[in-house]
């Protein structure tokens, strides 16, 4: 009996394990074992020289001290400006908390490169402050270059370090608190000794998110690095740019970049390990009410930061009402702008965007719950094997993966380059790692004797993952599943390496306007904002804003 | 280094929710005190006022002679043991240890001098270097309470510090608690909702009930002569059963609504007067016999080893209802014979120990047997 049970459960859950394992091997581990083979060999066999030539050209190797010179600092900012806001904003009743939380999670979801744009429009050559201020006499330093790349970065990624410590510190104990305060320390001494060295765990891996997404950021120094280069914008310029006849340096360099990211992972992984603490808040601590000189500059500091964060988006969707020709903005406000994105394309843009949207969620939804039911319930070797290769995609920058695909797909058996198909397994590839986290997580959480109760009920084990353990798993999957959904749609590094005219998506097609127009971009980038904050209304009425997590 | 600790009309408010309206209390030094009460009435509101870590609406709060209404939680020189321990769980257990005494300032030979010998006192040395997460609840506990006596603070106060334990571990530490608490010589303040771990650590004990001090004396008094009916139904099990007081040429008798009665020589004289009551019976208080009683049939047995309890039920006597006790039968228990149970289905009667049975008003506010000690001030 006890047998016979135990084999129709291997059988269905076998299957699923299999298909798994086929739709992997097929969309992920040959385009990187492509990736590898292209970099590696060629049509003599195996070949040294893409590296030997990029180690033997400070050109090259420069890009990546730069990619590291921007990426550390950039996390080192993020930090030092999130963590006192994340402390102000969670240990205090800071006013007009549910707008800043929204401000704030709009940031850093918003499309990479919208930031940048709008900062050179304000303090570009031709930008207004940079122009109002000149002509007072004042010259303020170039956006273009390390500086710039630093300011929009830390502007777009602070928010994540906000969302990632208002968790942990809703995690620490009141007790804890109180323990401390009645040992005799309090106030910042209390800060350094108790919450940040509680948090760290937190810390560590905000540092980390941030580092990775500065490291493969491509937009924003391809927008305004100018002379300064760095590793992605070299991925692509190989790749694609008018020089690009090389793939197999392009594919070697894409190597390269998984094996820092991987390093820089690896290093996170051992630093957390030093902190083998769980935190569970019984009485989660109160909010105190700010009071004082102390209590305006927590507000200050909160608005100011905020602000500086926001302004950049706001002028885009104010910048597409203006007029404007090719080079100036001109006086005066129409649609002329939406007119002209109308006429590139900015319907059909809508449209892909969309369908990418969805279409992918709905894969990595389906796929996420499968993989964490068989990584949780079914443990075994094969299982084990599908966990620890969903998360490859994770330290690996979105225009590798792009790559890795493309040159892989354009060729019989499947040829889907150049289709929104390929955009599809891009997105899902990228964004599968987050969901399988959040539903292998709240999977853990839902005790077995659920599903047992269920089928000792009757039900059987495919009922029983449909009727009860997947309704369950939702509510930790849907507000993570929303928020990947804006993380699709605003795809850039991957989506740049593989749209074509025909499957032009509204941030692909914001950055190819920007070459051509003022106006347009401005138009692109504001229905992509718009966009987002349909959506992340939602999820918020969904979550309550108290619960933001990425 | 011990004090007492004086509390004068405090009052709790929450927004307009009154939590404690007026309450006074004297805890003499080097006494362990424990509050008790049903959950919601207030204990832990009060303890944490005593800590700091509440505001104080109204009243005085004095170690010694000292008012600490408005000092600072960091500087009132207290231990306190929590209720999840609030162990910090990134530090070693010496690390715990030594974290009060670190923010005093205190020299380096010194702490690490008062640290071993706290951890010895506690057994928790062999611990010394080990992170928390790989301690059991009872070692936690320890090094909680370790924590809180190195900085030789004025007053220990422990918020349920035991509810975490289970049923074994609970007996073994509270036996730990108040060891420790004897041999240091501190005022313990403690609290808890479980009567019978009061009983067994406390000096004096103050059953509270929304917010109000029902009664403060040893666990001897308050178990014996409770002050209210309250007290009596909260502590210990209890038969509570509708009767009559009548007084004739001096004399106190009780009937109950069967035609049993028996003179009481121990009421208050001011009493001594023709009124309704509620008797309060414990289980060990009624003694199964033929002669003289409440006549009953035997419901149900059940052994346990030292006694065996019975399930009696009256035809013409009904308990009250209480929340702990929702049953028309009364409760007793008898020390167990080498004879045979008593089957079910067997006529009885109950004679009711007069001496040890408490009176109590119709409104159940007052226990009109003499010997009520109720000691708050």
């Amino acid at each position: 009996m006890k047998q016979k049970k135990q084999r129709r459960g291997f059988e269905i859950w076998t299957v699923f394990t299999w298909v798994i394992i086929a739709l992997f091997l097929v969309f992920f581990i040959y385009p990187l074992a492509n990736l590898l083979r292209q970099a590696f060999f060629d049509a003599n066999g195996f070949t040294m020289k893409n590296f030997i030539k990029f180690f033997s050209k400070a050109y090259y190797t420069n890009t990546i001290k730069n990619s590291f010179k921007v990426s550390t600092l950039t996390t080192l900012c993020a930090l030092l400006i999130g963590i006192p806001y994340s402390y102000f904003y969670s240990f205090y009743n800071i006013k007009g908390r549910k707008l800043l939380i929204i401000i704030s999670v709009m940031c850093c979801m918003s499309a990479p490169f919208v930031g940048a744009y709008s900062w050179t429009l304000l303090l570009g050559r031709s930008g207004v402050i940079t122009q109002a201020l000149a002509k007072i006499g004042i010259n303020i330093p170039t956006i273009y270059g390390m500086g710039g790349i630093i300011l929009v970065q830390v502007s777009k990624f602070y928010p994540l370090v906000l969302i990632y410590m208002n968790g942990a510190f809703r995690n620490i104990d009141s007790s804890l608190m109180e323990a401390s305060e009645n040992l005799g320390c309090t106030g910042l001494k209390r800060f350094f000794t108790i919450v940040l060295q509680l948090s760290m765990p937190t810390v560590l891996a905000a540092a980390l998110l941030v580092f990775m997404r500065a490291f493969a950021d491509f937009g924003t120094p391809m927008l305004i690095g100018e002379g300064f280069k760095t590793f992605p914008v070299e991925i692509y310029s190989q790749f694609v740019g008018e020089m690009a006849d090389d793939w197999g340096f392009a594919c070697a360099i894409s190597c390269l970049a998984i094996v820092i990211t991987g390093v820089i992972f690896w290093i996170q992984k051992f630093a957390t390990e030093k902190y083998k603490f769980s935190l569970n808040a019984l009485h989660p601590i109160e909010k105190k009410e700010p009071k004082g000189i102390k209590g305006l500059a927590m507000h200050l500091y909160c608005y100011i930061v905020s602000a500086i964060a926001f302004i950049p988006q706001l002028y885009v969707i104010y910048s597409s009402f203006r007029n404007c020709n090719e080079v100036f903005f001109l006086p005066g406000f129409s649609l002329k702008s939406y007119k002209s994105a109308i006429k590139r394309n900015l319907i059909g843009a809508i449209k892909n965007t969309m369908t990418l949207g969805f279409a992918a969620l709905a894969i990595i939804i389906i796929l996420a719950i499968i993989i964490a039911y068989l990584t949780v319930r079914r443990k075994n070797f094969a299982n084990e094997a599908i966990d620890t290769v969903s998360m490859l995609p994770y330290i690996m920058p979105g225009s590798v993966i792009g790559i890795a695909l493309l040159t892989s797909f354009n060729k019989k058996p499947i040829a889907i380059s150049g289709t929104l198909l390929i955009m599809i397994v891009a997105c899902v590839v990228r964004r599968l790692p987050y969901t399988i986290r959040s539903a292998t997580a709240t999977l853990i959480q839902i005790p077995m004797s659920i599903e047992e109760a269920s089928i000792s009920l009757g039900a059987s084990k495919l009922k029983t993952f449909f009727k009860a353990t997947v309704p369950m798993m939702s509510s930790g999957i849907v507000s993570g599943a929303i928020l990947s959904f804006v993380a699709i749609i605003t795809e850039v590094s991957s989506a740049v390496i593989l749209y074509n005219t025909k499957t032009l998506t509204l941030t692909i097609g914001t950055y190819i306007s920007i070459s051509y127009s003022l106006g347009v971009p401005c138009v692109f980038a504001t229905i992509t904002t718009l966009i987002t904050v349909i959506v992340l209304l939602i999820y918020i009425r969904i979550t309550g804003t108290e619960d933001v997590r990425l | 280094m011990s004090v007492n600790i004086r509390i004068e009309h405090a009052l709790k408010k929450y927004g307009n929710n009154t939590v404690i309206p007026d309450l006074s209390l004297n805890i003499r030094p080097g006494e362990f005190f424990t509050l008790l009460g049903p959950s919601g009435c207030g204990k832990t509101t009060l303890l944490r006022m005593i800590a700091g870590f509440n505001t104080i609406e109204g009243g005085e709060f004095y170690f010694g002679d000292k008012m600490i209404n408005d000092l600072n939680p960091a500087k009132r020189n207290i231990g306190m043991v929590f209720q999840n321990y609030a162990i910090f769980p990134h530090l070693t257990v010496r690390k715990n240890v030594e974290y009060g005494l670190k923010n005093r300032k205190v020299p380096k030979e010194e702490i690490k001098k008062k640290t071993d010998e706290i951890m010895k006192k506690i057994h928790i040395e062999e611990y010394a270097d080990r992170m928390p997460e790989r301690l059991s609840g009872g070692q936690q506990q320890r090094v909680a309470l370790a924590r809180a006596l190195v900085i030789e603070p004025d007053v220990l106060l422990m918020d349920e510090p035991l509810s975490n334990l289970d049923a074994k571990l609970r007996v073994e530490m509270r036996n730990v608690i108040k060891q420790i608490q004897r041999e240091v010589g501190i005022t313990n303040v403690y609290v808890t909702h479980d009567q019978e771990e009061a009983m067994s650590v406390s000096d004096r004990i103050a059953v509270m009930h929304d917010g109000v001090i029902q009664h403060v004396g040893t666990p001897k008094d308050i178990y014996q002569r409770p002050a209210n009916l309250f007290v009596a139904s909260f502590i210990g099990r209890t038969n509570l059963v509708n009767g009559k007081l009548t007084v004739k040429n001096g004399k106190c008798t009780v009937s109950l609504p069967d035609g049993y009665r028996f003179e009481m020589d121990n009421i208050l004289d001011e009493e001594k007067h023709d009124q309704d009551v509620i008797l309060a019976i414990r289980p060990e208080e009624l003694v199964i016999n033929d002669k003289e009683g409440i006549h009953a049939k035997v419901d149900d047995s059940v052994f346990l080893g030292l006694n065996t309890h019975y399930y009696v039920l009256s035809d013409d006597v009904h308990c009250i209802h209480t929340e702990d006790k929702d049953d028309d039968r009364f409760e007793l228990i008898q020390e167990s014979l080498i004879d045979e149970i008593i089957p079910n289905g067997t006529d009885v009667r109950l004679r009711i120990k007069k001496e040890k049975v408490n009176v109590f008003t119709a409104d159940g506010c007052k226990n009109i047997v003499r010997g009520v000690k109720d000691d708050r001030i």
